[in-house]
């Protein structure tokens, strides 16, 4: 596998020292990392889950409006971040690994380098209520 | 340091102290001079305002190096090529030329050259440079260390790529461990992450640069004295020459 960028690696290091839940994508989706704060969220850890496609990534870890009808794929963050290199955040229902439903502020950040270069990016997940509070 | 091609065609790396050195060697200096700027630390360029080609109309100079975010190069140095840092401004200068690097590869003359991002504060890059089959890397300011958990994964570490298996290295060799414990995050290897990183990558060899200028030859002999490194590793010095 190819090194990831330097962006991407720091981005890595200073995740993994956050008590905040994050998780990392690269310029085409695919999860390269998570951290300990997500793996609680979640129901499962990185070791476990390890570096996953935007496909399988969307199948494990189901999303859904606040209503509870399907989310988009267009009207997600990360989606959001990835292809309009745009911030984006939307409060979602996530589906955790052990099947239970979390509303969580899901915020996503695109990663893009010197030269514009775009690198992937990044997702904050804040456990939240409905009325996010 | 300079690297000279087979053909005689020269690049100079880096524009530090020692480059007004290279004045009384390039005598006559050819009529192209490549000097590949793997950032602007001022212990890399502080050498530019008396390196004599840059002032010779007869001489194309070319100036490599990376950019900033919001800055090209041009604006990047003129930042010290003007006054009050230097009182000969960048676009006075007769014939030299700033030319943009980002990651990626380009040419010059018989050099086949990748430039990559390494982990150091700002732009900073790498160069790897190949003539032929036989290649040099040069990351005189790196801290692999800082993409953490070293060593670790290739896909991980900072300059994997552009490093793996080079016939010569030339690396960050400044700090002691005990040195690196108080300085993580200032850019720099410690003198064994260096060799691990070499091993990592599958140097041909290992030269040591950068050394901490308060570490004496005296000091540097000792702790040059590394029980089974995973390559030969040369001392770098002043006047080292190597053929590649």
């Amino acid at each position: 596998m190819a090194q990831h960028p330097i962006e991407i690696i720091l981005l890595q290091q200073w995740a993994s020292m956050m008590n905040v839940p994050i998780w990392i994508t690269d310029a085409t989706g695919d999860l390269v990392y998570f951290n300990e704060p997500t793996a609680e969220l979640i129901g499962v850890s990185f070791e476990e889950a390890g570096e996953m496609p935007a496909a399988d990534l969307s199948e494990r870890f189901v999303l859904r409006d606040l209503d509870g009808s399907p989310l988009p794929e267009l009207d997600r963050p990360l989606v959001i971040a990835l292809q309009k290199q745009e911030p984006a955040q939307r409060l979602i229902r996530m589906r955790s690994d052990d099947g239970t439903w979390k509303v969580l502020a899901d915020t996503a950040i695109p990663i893009v380098g010197e030269g514009n270069r775009h690198l992937g990016a990044m997702v904050l997940l804040w456990a939240t209520d409905e009325n996010h509070t | 340091m300079e690297v000279i091609g087979a053909d005689g065609s020269l690049l100079v790396l880096d524009a530090g102290s020692g480059l007004a050195r290279l004045n009384s060697v390039l005598n006559p200096c050819p009529p192209r001079v490549d000097v590949l700027l793997t950032h602007l630390h001022m212990d890399h360029v502080q050498g530019l305002g008396f390196f004599q080609p840059l002032f010779d109309p007869e001489v194309e100079v070319n100036l490599w190096g990376p950019v900033s975010s919001t800055m090209n190069l041009t604006e990047r140095l003129a930042r010290y090529l003007s006054p009050p840092l230097f009182p000969v401004r960048l676009r006075d200068l007769p014939s030299v030329h700033p030319i943009d690097v980002r990651p990626g590869n380009f040419t010059i003359g018989p050099f086949d050259i990748t430039a990559d991002l390494v982990i150091h504060p700002g732009p900073t890059v790498g160069y790897r440079i190949q003539e032929g089959s036989r290649s040099l890397a040069y990351l005189p300011d790196h801290e692999p260390a800082l993409g953490g958990n070293f060593p670790r994964e290739p896909e991980w570490t900072s300059g994997y790529d552009l490093c793996r298996n080079v016939d010569v290295l030339i690396h960050d060799f400044q700090y002691t461990p005990d040195e690196y414990v108080s300085r993580q995050g200032w850019g720099h290897s410690s003198m064994p992450q260096a060799v691990a990183f070499a091993g990592q990558v599958g140097a041909g060899s290992l030269v040591t640069f950068h050394h901490d200028p308060d570490h004496d030859d005296a000091t540097l002999d000792r702790l040059h004295e590394i029980d089974q490194a995973p390559l030969p590793v040369i001392p770098g010095r002043a006047g080292l020459i190597l053929e590649v």
